[in-house]
């Protein structure tokens, strides 16, 4: 009972320890990101007139400016700028005048279903595969699926999302090929698209990671002990795997984050990517400095909570044993 | 008595390289066969290809090994896994890797007596506290709760014995058992082996470097040298009037050989 | 396969891939003198034509030969790449080490600096950048550089930590070396094996980066030829001329492959004992 509470109390102060480390990496962020749009910002009122294409005077620019807080100091305007974010404020957008912070969670949506619908895939299609290259190795079946991701990996995503378009779009005819809103037939392409993508580059990584525990000592001592191969693969090998699996699919979900905006605006999917793509050809800073930041905060927490679990998902970690051995 | 394990003219090469060259020895019930020879003579590789556990560029080149009237050099690999764990256990230099790092003593341990059909668990955890009690080890239900990395080096190589006599095979392969210990936990593990063969009546197959190991347990003795046998018999006769050269510099060089 | 044929081997695709690396690279400088056709010339008479041997990549839009409107954006593609990698490989190399050898706070301060890039995902960090520096490759380039260099830095740094430690630097130091000459003489040919194999194998990715970035409007523009812009730029073709908007998609994936291929071999080679 007394070791219970002690380990929940280590785990707290664990959990507790890394989100008062997340902080300075959170300020930096918001910091990069801000003084990132501020350099480009000052002329941003300009830009903002002279897409609405029409003359100003300097003093209505400058008016403009100190409306929007510009003239001041760069710290402060900093300062001002987080204080609102912490109250959801992130400012309007420069072209339709609507809340960025809204507009950013309006498209939001659409991008976690994208994500996670490709997310998905991206499991089906390569942890399967990867195991079976891994247990295959050097035979044909690992050789030609080591030559598939070698191809996947060397095709860049908007080339991928042309051939995807080009078969089941237009050749079969099957599916959207801009996406007709929101749902999930619109969704199927453009996830299909970023799961060839990522499952090329993760099949790999699935299949070391498999290759490297069924190299370990442990597995002559299981078959010394006449354990199936069955279950030395699914409930001893898969056992340890699926720590770098789980690990490796966190980590590409940045990749994945990044992904989406050249896919979403190919597409036409209406989410954050096509969001800060169409904001960056208006250079709307708000939206792309919203997109930015958020991207990278939702990349630093999934990252922080896919660490928890590691660590509490291997005894050697969880009991308090030394990272050496 | 019969032979439980008949090795006739076995060649084994490793990458090209022939390893174990046309060795013959063979093993009666209850009877311990210790191998011995400096490392690179070929002594691993002999109870690797014994238990169909050589690494993917090792190639069993000719010759038999029968185990009753199996031979394991031509038997399949799901065939051989069947006598693995029930009629032959195994027993590595360094017992505490040879388990799955992430997984307690007791899962691996019932997974192994899964492998001969359904048990309960109630019983199954009687029968290992049992043996693991057998085997030295004080507190078998702590044991059973660790974790490998949790145990010491002795007590990893005690259970590592245990496990390899948890369904009671005929024969025990050993891979220098007593190498990775200090010299106190060396007789401990002797000990544990020799009641083995006592209590669950196995046949011990031996690889060791260590001429006092072998000493206190072997009824025969083989000699390996690059591969080749340079002499065997019985223990008394290879020790005592050693025919070979080779032999005579592995007992002159003993206690070098023991500290190392 | 015996330890001696594996070897030959792989120094049998090293010198294969190799030879292809420096094929394109040269391809790329020199191709522009060598067009079958010229690049921009257009030819109202015979537009969208299916690839065929006198156009063995087809004709665009306007009657212009895809083949030599390829071979001539590969200049663009790959010496920008080129010149991205250099960049970043310069100065994560040079950061790390700076890391390294000072130590302390230096050590900390870089580092915190290299994980801050580290935390924007993928190309949204030189997505944002690319368009507050504007279109135009360099500026492509430039953005990529920023999200580019912590992996060469965290790279050397650890190199270089591991070489500090080893004993015969004492010895050096003792000799009187200057830092300068430490760093260059005992320190970076120790390292630079790894870095120069994640540089090459990071080629392929940093070609595929860059022509996202065209693609997007946010790198090279035309009439600057680049395969990404050129896919971008002839997407609506996909339905009445796909060898249009895919021949400039097939090149990058040719490049990026040698690349990698190469960057395979070299790994092998150099640690023998990797993957």
């Amino acid at each position: 009972m007394l070791a219970c509470i002690r380990i929940f109390y280590i785990k707290m102060k664990y959990i507790g320890k890394r989100l008062l480390q997340l902080i300075p990496i959170l300020i930096g962020i918001t910091f990069l990101s801000f003084a990132m749009m501020r350099i480009a910002g000052s002329d941003a009122v300009e830009e903002m007139y002279n897409v609405r294409e029409s003359a100003v005077s300097e003093q209505v620019i400058e008016a403009k400016r100190a409306e929007l807080g510009l003239d001041r100091p760069f710290l402060v305007q900093y300062g001002s700028w987080l204080i609102g974010i912490l109250h959801g404020d992130m400012g309007k957008s420069y072209i339709s005048g609507r809340d960025v912070f809204m507009t950013f969670l309006s498209k939001l949506r659409a991008t976690l279903l994208l994500s996670v619908l490709s997310l998905g895939l991206t499991v089906l299609i390569s942890i399967p595969l990867g195991i079976l290259a891994a247990v295959r190795q050097g035979r044909l079946t690992d050789k030609v699926l080591r030559g598939l991701s070698f191809l996947g990996n060397a095709m860049p995503g908007f080339f991928t999302a042309m051939v995807v378009m080009e078969i089941f779009g237009l050749k079969l005819n099957l599916l959207p090929v801009i996406s007709t809103g929101v749902n999930l037939k619109s969704a199927i392409l453009p996830a299909l698209t970023l799961a060839i993508s990522m499952s090329a580059k993760y099949l790999r990584q699935v299949r070391a990671a498999v290759l490297e525990e069924l190299n370990k000592d442990y597995i002559k001592g299981l078959k010394s002990r006449g354990i199936s191969d069955r279950i030395i693969l699914w409930k001893n090998v898969m056992r340890s795997a699926s720590l770098t699996i789980i690990t490796l699919l966190a980590l590409s979900i940045g990749s994945l984050l990044g992904g989406t905006a050249i896919i979403e605006s190919i597409f036409m999917w209406d989410g954050v990517g096509k969001l800060a793509i169409d904001a960056i050809n208006m250079r709307d800073y708000p939206i792309i400095l919203a997109y930015v930041m958020w991207m990278a905060i939702i990349f630093v927490v999934v990252n922080l909570v896919t660490d928890i679990i590691y660590h509490f998902m291997d005894p050697r970690i969880r009991l308090g044993e030394g990272e050496d051995s | 008595m019969s032979d439980i394990l008949a090795v006739n003219d076995l060649t084994v090469s490793y990458a090209g390289d022939e390893s174990v060259s046309g060795l013959s020895f063979s093993l009666k019930e209850g009877e311990i066969l210790c191998i011995v020879g400096e490392s690179g003579s070929g002594k691993s590789t002999i109870l690797k290809a014994v238990a169909g556990l050589l690494s993917s560029d090792g190639e069993i080149r000719g010759g038999q090994i029968l185990f009753g009237n199996a031979d394991l050099t031509s038997i399949s690999d799901s065939d051989l896994r069947k006598l693995l764990g029930s009629e032959i256990g195994m027993v590595f230099q360094n017992a505490g890797a040879s388990f799955h790092p992430m997984r307690t003593i007791r899962d691996q341990l019932y997974e192994i007596q899964r492998t001969a059909g359904k048990m309960d668990r109630s019983v199954f955890e009687k029968k290992a506290e049992g043996l693991l009690e057998s085997f030295g080890l004080a507190n078998p239900k702590r044991i059973l709760d660790s974790y490998p990395f949790e145990l010491s080096g002795g007590m990893q190589q005690r259970v590592g014995i245990a496990a390899a006599m948890l369904l009671s095979p005929r024969l025990l392969l050993a891979d220098e058992p007593t190498s990775a210990v200090d010299v106190m936990i060396q007789r401990r593990v002797v000990e544990e082996l020799l009641l083995a063969r006592k209590d669950y009546g196995a046949a011990i197959l031996m690889v060791t470097h260590q001429m006092g190991v072998v000493r206190r347990m072997a009824n025969q003795v083989l000699v390996l040298k690059d591969g080749r046998a340079v002499e065997y018999g019985p223990v008394d006769q290879v020790l005592r009037t050693p025919k070979a050269d080779y032999t005579k510099k592995l007992l002159a060089a003993e206690p070098r050989l023991r500290r190392a | 396969m015996t330890k001696k044929s594996k070897k030959s081997a792989v120094k049998t695709r090293l010198i294969v891939f190799g030879c292809l690396t420096i094929l394109l690279i040269l391809l790329a400088i020199f191709g522009q003198f060598f067009l079958p056709y010229d690049p921009y010339k257009q030819n109202l008479s015979n537009t969208k034509a299916m690839p065929s041997p006198a156009h063995i990549l087809g004709t665009d839009r306007f009657g212009r030969d895809m083949f030599s409107r390829v071979i001539l954006g590969a200049r663009t593609s790959i010496l920008s790449t080129l010149l991205l990698v250099l960049i970043i490989m310069t100065v994560g190399t040079a950061i790390g080490l700076l890391a390294a050898w000072y130590g302390k706070w230096v050590d900390s301060l870089l580092m915190r600096i290299s994980d801050l890039f580290l935390a924007f995902p993928g190309l949204v960090f030189a997505l944002a950048l690319a368009a507050v520096l504007g279109g135009g490759i360099m500026n492509a380039v430039i953005a990529l550089s920023f999200t580019g260099w912590p992996k060469y830095a965290r790279l050397a740094r650890s190199g270089a930590l591991a070489q500090k430690k080893a004993l015969y630097l004492d010895a050096a130091r003792l000799s009187g070396d200057s830092t300068g000459k430490m760093i260059f003489r005992h320190i970076l040919p120790n390292i630079v094996g790894p870095i120069i194999v994640t540089a090459i194998l990071d080629i392929g990715t940093m070609l595929m980066e860059i022509a996202g970035l065209s693609f997007l409007g946010l790198g090279a523009r035309p009439p600057i030829l680049e395969w990404g812009s050129m896919m971008s730029e002839s997407r609506n073709l996909l339905i009445t001329a796909p060898w249009v908007t895919l021949s400039p998609g097939l090149a990058i994936v040719i490049t990026v492959a040698v690349f990698n291929l190469f960057g395979d071999a070299l790994r092998d080679r150099l640690d023998p004992s990797g993957r």
